[in-house]
């Protein structure tokens, strides 16, 4: 295995970065640490393939957009979207993450050690094989899954009781489960969505995303395998459906 | 107790001793209109949309249509269309969606502008015998040039930012897959591919039989994010991010599940028969902020080689609005006025929410220039240009360039009867049909779209050249070429320009 390719990022700009990460993959380097991280958007944007980037740092806004592949490391927290409009890959954030984490995310994975801001996993879609999943550790804030129209969204609680107590869950869901730990209060669901029981089915299909996701964070899992969750589905698939009438 | 029914909107009849029972227009007519009984045509008017297909296939001229054959009791302020909007919304308590652009009788600006031309001075240039520039640049221009010499040479050391290269100042707007036919798309592509012009993806994706042609087209990114992964990104010639469309300003859209066919499906990357939906704003655009996050993120993905616009709704606040998007990196601004098109709006966003392109361009350039900042971005208008004067005009107010979508679609067959949200369109246009869709030939279709684009950019090299202008940058933003007719004080310094006679 090559050496990885350690880049100091302390006081660059984001472009100059990205630059560097984007001829770095496009001349084989398969492994990248990024050092010093402060800030920085953008970091694995439109990237393919099938390397790994590890930031050491706070990297800034839309980490991983549009990124179709690789997988990025990142020890601590996340700005504002990542993983926005993400195709494959994934972004294992050993931290928290700003608002509209995984924002219209098409394909990949998410996993968020600790806790999100609002609107999480809003409009995330799925089609045939490509199913995203963003896990979160801790909690969310607000309009969890906000216009969601595929994929999954697995939030663990850990360290919260109730996993979720911001409103607004799953509001104008059309696709796609959120599956909480514990009891989700009916009056925190947004319009569209509804609360259906949780199965040994249910437990069977998440199960290897719980196993995932504890591996990464070295977590137990244990613990977390029983149908001790809520699961979030949209109440209708045609939400906006009766809404109108023709001229 | 029941409402009844109402009207009909429109009455067919048949001259029976011209027609020759040819039944051109049993077949063509898609809304069920015509039907065979007994060896004779019978008609149900109720089902018409006014859309004239059945009257262009007519081989005797047979066919005749009166709009609205019963009157109402006349009155000014309850029109006929008052009166049928209420008895719907009685009988169903719902939001009413209309097809086409807005159809109140607002007083149209650009019928009240005038042109100049030379006479005596100053002599007007003939287009046959002198070259006219007509070539556009859509994109950031440097504030300034520096040179570096170079053992005699002279090298241009200031970074130019990518360009659109336009042959005439003439694109055609974002019209997506889905709402439009791939046939529909795929002439429109070939038509500017002809003409060395641009045409707007929509929001949707990219079909693979638009990809011959992906140099030419601007792909866009809106709030749904359909169809948009790096590979759309890098085939577009550009990236435009909508926030708003000026037939429907403030609110998002969806494309009902019954429209989302196998292979728009594919193209939209949605499973076949799901709503895709379009919230409103984009939920990672709150403030300019995230707008120029947005505009840079597309940069990095696509290595700053890539123009990026921002289109939106032209609205009260929209030279703010345009100034502000002019400090995010944007490459272009795309205004559209309050009569652009759409396949399906809410009526009463349609007819009643956002302003005229006219004001709207004259209001941004005049901003941007106030502020220094008119060469950070272009100006691209769009919203109800019908001919090449509404383009003079545009140019004159200080647009860049413009965004042609009905026009494009008339010179395909549409007749702007405004049923588009049908999925009908007998023209082949606004349908997913494949029987329909079949009816448009996109080598024809392309043909027609071309021959339309070429027709206005020879009229614009005449007008031009009338008015003594040999360039098109000498056309842009020249309001004094231009002059008011019966237009109030208010508009007219809006506009800036000055009245007739003045």
């Amino acid at each position: 295995m090559a050496e990885p390719l350690v880049i100091d990022a302390k006081g660059m700009h984001y472009t100059p970065l990205n630059r560097q990460i984007r001829e770095a993959l496009a001349s084989g380097v398969k492994e990248i640490v990024l050092n010093n991280v402060l800030g920085q958007r953008f970091i694995g944007n439109g990237l393919r393939g099938d390397a790994k980037i590890i930031v050491n740092g706070v990297p800034g806004g839309d980490l991983g957009m549009f990124m179709s592949g690789p997988e990025c490391e990142i020890f601590g927290d996340a700005e504002h979207a990542p993983g926005n409009t993400m195709d494959n890959g994934a972004l294992i954030i050993h931290g928290s993450a700003g608002d509209a984490v995984a924002h219209s995310m098409r394909g990949g994975k998410v996993f968020v050690e600790g806790n999100i801001g609002y609107r999480g996993g809003i409009h995330m879609k799925q089609y045939e094989c490509k199913r995203p999943i963003l896990v979160i550790g801790g909690t969310s804030h607000a309009f969890l899954g906000e216009y969601m129209a595929g994929g999954l969204i697995l939030v663990l609680g850990i360290g919260h009781e109730p996993a979720v107590q911001d409103r607004g869950i799953g509001s104008g869901i059309h696709g796609g489960e959120i599956i909480i730990r514990g009891d989700v209060d009916e009056k925190l669901l947004g319009v569209g969505a509804k609360k259906v029981d949780f199965t040994e089915e249910d437990l069977e299909n998440v199960a290897p995303v719980i196993k995932e996701f504890c591996e990464r964070f070295d977590i137990d899992p244990k613990p977390f395998l029983d149908t001790n969750y809520s699961k979030i589905v949209p109440a209708s698939a045609r939400p906006f459906a009766g809404k109108y009438t023709w001229e | 107790m029941s409402l009844g029914s109402v009207p009909l909107k429109y009455k067919i009849s048949i001259d029976r001793d011209q027609c020759m029972k040819c039944m051109r227009c049993v077949d063509n007519c898609s809304y069920g209109v015509y039907r065979v009984e007994d060896d004779k045509i019978l008609i149900d008017s109720r089902k018409c949309t006014a859309c004239h297909r059945c009257i262009s296939m007519c081989p005797r001229d047979a066919i005749n249509l009166q709009e609205r054959p019963v009157d109402y009791r006349s009155h000014p302020l309850w029109t006929v269309e008052a009166r049928e909007d209420v008895i719907n919304q009685a009988r169903t308590g719902k939001i009413i969606l209309a097809g086409m652009g807005n159809a109140v009788d607002y007083p149209i600006i650009f019928d009240r502008l005038v042109l100049d031309a030379c006479q005596v001075t100053n002599p007007s240039i003939d287009p046959l015998r002198e070259p006219m520039e007509l070539r556009t640049y859509i994109g950031k221009k440097p504030s300034k040039l520096e040179f570096t010499k170079n053992n005699g040479d002279i090298d241009l050391k200031t970074k130019l930012s990518p360009n659109l290269k336009l042959d005439t100042p003439l694109m055609i707007g974002h019209m997506s897959y889905g709402a439009i036919s791939l046939n529909a798309q795929l002439s429109l592509a070939k038509a500017v591919a002809k003409t060395g012009t641009f045409m707007g993806t929509g929001e949707g994706g990219m079909h693979e039989a638009i990809y011959p042609y992906q140099d030419h087209t601007i792909v866009q990114i809106a709030s749904g994010r359909f169809g948009v992964d790096i590979d759309y990104l890098e085939r577009g010639a550009a990236i435009e991010i909508k926030v708003g469309q000026g037939a429907k300003p403030g609110i998002g859209g969806h494309l009902p599940g019954e429209k989302v066919c196998a292979d728009v499906s594919c193209t939209r990357m949605i499973p076949l028969g799901s709503d895709a939906i379009s919230p409103a704003p984009h939920h990672d655009i709150y403030s300019i902020e995230d707008l120029a996050q947005l505009v840079r993120s597309l940069k990095e993905a696509t290595n700053w080689e890539k123009p990026v616009f921002v289109k939106i709704a032209a609205v009260h606040n929209v030279a703010a609005i345009a100034a502000g998007i002019a400090r995010s990196s944007a490459d272009a601004v795309v205004i559209d006025g309050f009569k652009g098109g759409t396949g399906a709006a809410p009526k009463v966003f349609r007819d009643n929410v956002g302003i005229p392109i006219e004001a709207a361009i004259a209001a941004v350039d005049q901003k941007l220039n106030d502020q220094g900042i008119r060469n950070e971005v272009s100006i691209i208008a769009s919203g109800g240009i019908r001919n090449s004067g509404d383009l003079a005009k545009s140019i004159a107010l200080g647009a860049d360039a413009v965004y042609i979508g009905t026009a494009s679609l008339i010179a395909l067959g549409c007749r702007v009867c405004g049923n588009c949200y049908r999925g009908l369109c007998p023209w082949g246009i606004a349908t997913q049909k494949p029987e329909l869709v079949n009816r448009i030939d996109s080598d024809v279709g392309a043909e027609n779209v071309a021959n339309l684009i070429h027709a206005w950019t020879l009229e614009l090299s005449e007008l031009m050249g009338a008015a003594g202008l040999n360039s098109i940058e000498s056309l842009r933003g020249n309001r004094e070429r231009l002059r008011g007719y019966m237009l109030d004080q208010g508009l007219l310094d809006v506009l800036k320009i000055e009245s007739v006679g003045a």
